[in-house]
């Protein structure tokens, strides 16, 4: 077969999680279940062929803490800022669909990236560019160019958040050079 | 709930009860952001974002109500999903709508996505015009998207 072989070590993660959602959903996590899960795990993982996850080998776990408190929080605020918009703003809500440039070019920090975006207030992915590792975000009450640097900003720290939980070393090296929090332009 | 509650079960019940309440609540922005918002892309921010929290709140509820630890992984199990495919989902329709222009430009303040279409759209039909002059079948103008990358962000880690 011409499928790329995957390292034990990069499939760890997934395999993982198999095993937890398997003790999980049988809500039993004696060592029989929890074996039986992995021997299921790594049959499903073989058969069902998946593109592997570049992971950087990196995880700061001291900085993933923090970041999780921070993001259930704007989850919380998000909620409460759509809430508040749909009723009293309602029709009249003015939007912008925002480029903003990302340092890293990784589809697993792109993502990442996309995902948190979306569940923080007021954005959401509209359209990827992965050749230039660009997100185009849809903004909530954006109103102004004040609003829409706001927006930029906010998508790049999160970015820079999420390299210094596990972006690869050279990353972690530009973002340091760069001295962060920096924002960067659109770049036309 | 508990009938004649005291003590630590009293305190379980009420928090329980503010969780349920707000989840609700949440539920109801949701469904009233959907009614209000104009446009298909700011309908979607109402239905990612306080229906990922009214989940979390009930699911929280429930977990507190059942007083077993093995309902906790499940729950957790059900969030992460939860989180893992509502951007993925919210992302396709909001990219889907963007794509049949189902948007209304006058209400964006900004649009700096409009510039890269049109720019991408341009060199397609120039590629074309080639093509159709030296007769090559290309196999990049099979998707009609652009530019841009048709997978999106829908790649592997979500899975």
């Amino acid at each position: 077969m011409s499928r790329k072989r995957i390292s034990f070590r990069t499939e760890l993660p997934l395999l993982v999680w198999l095993v937890v959602v398997w003790g999980a959903l049988w809500r039993d996590f004696s060592p029989g279940n929890l074996v039986f899960g992995a021997l299921i795990a790594v049959v499903v993982a073989r058969v069902f062929y998946l593109p592997p996850v570049e992971l950087s080998g990196r995880f700061n776990v001291l900085r993933a803490i923090p970041f999780a408190v921070v993001f259930l929080g704007k989850v919380v605020a998000a909620s409460f800022q759509v809430m508040y918009l749909a009723v009293f703003r309602g029709p009249s809500v003015t939007n912008a669909v925002v480029a903003v440039p990302l340092r890293s070019h990784s589809d697993l920090m792109v993502t990442a990236t996309g995902h948190v975006i979306s569940l923080i207030p007021g954005s959401l992915v509209v359209e990827v560019d992965r050749s230039t590792s660009t997100l185009y975000i849809h903004g909530l009450n954006v109103r102004n160019d004040v609003d829409t640097a706001k927006l930029r900003k906010e998508v790049q720290d999160t970015e820079a958040s999420l390299i210094r939980i596990m972006g690869t070393r050279t990353e972690l090296d530009a973002l340091q050079a760069e001295g962060w929090p920096a924002t960067r332009g659109a770049g036309s | 709930m508990t009938p004649n509650a005291t003590g630590a079960d009293a305190v379980i019940d009420a928090v329980t009860a503010v969780l349920l309440i707000v989840g609700a609540l949440m539920s109801l922005g949701a469904a009233i952001g959907l009614l209000r918002f104009p446009d298909l892309m700011s309908r979607m921010h109402a239905a990612t974002k306080p229906q990922v929290l009214g989940l979390f709140l009930v699911l929280a509820a429930m977990g507190l109500q059942m007083r077993e630890w093995w309902v906790w992984p499940v729950l957790a199990v059900a969030w992460i999903f939860q989180l893992l495919t509502v951007p993925v989902s919210a992302h396709m329709v909001g990219r889907a709508g963007y794509r049949t222009k189902h948007l209304h430009p006058e209400l964006l303040s900004t649009d700096e996505l409009e510039a890269v279409v049109l720019r991408a759209a341009g060199q397609r039909a120039a590629e074309k015009a080639q093509e159709a002059g030296s007769a090559m079948p290309h196999a990049g103008n099979a998707r009609n998207g652009g530019s841009e990358d048709p997978n999106g962000v829908n790649g592997g880690p979500s899975a």
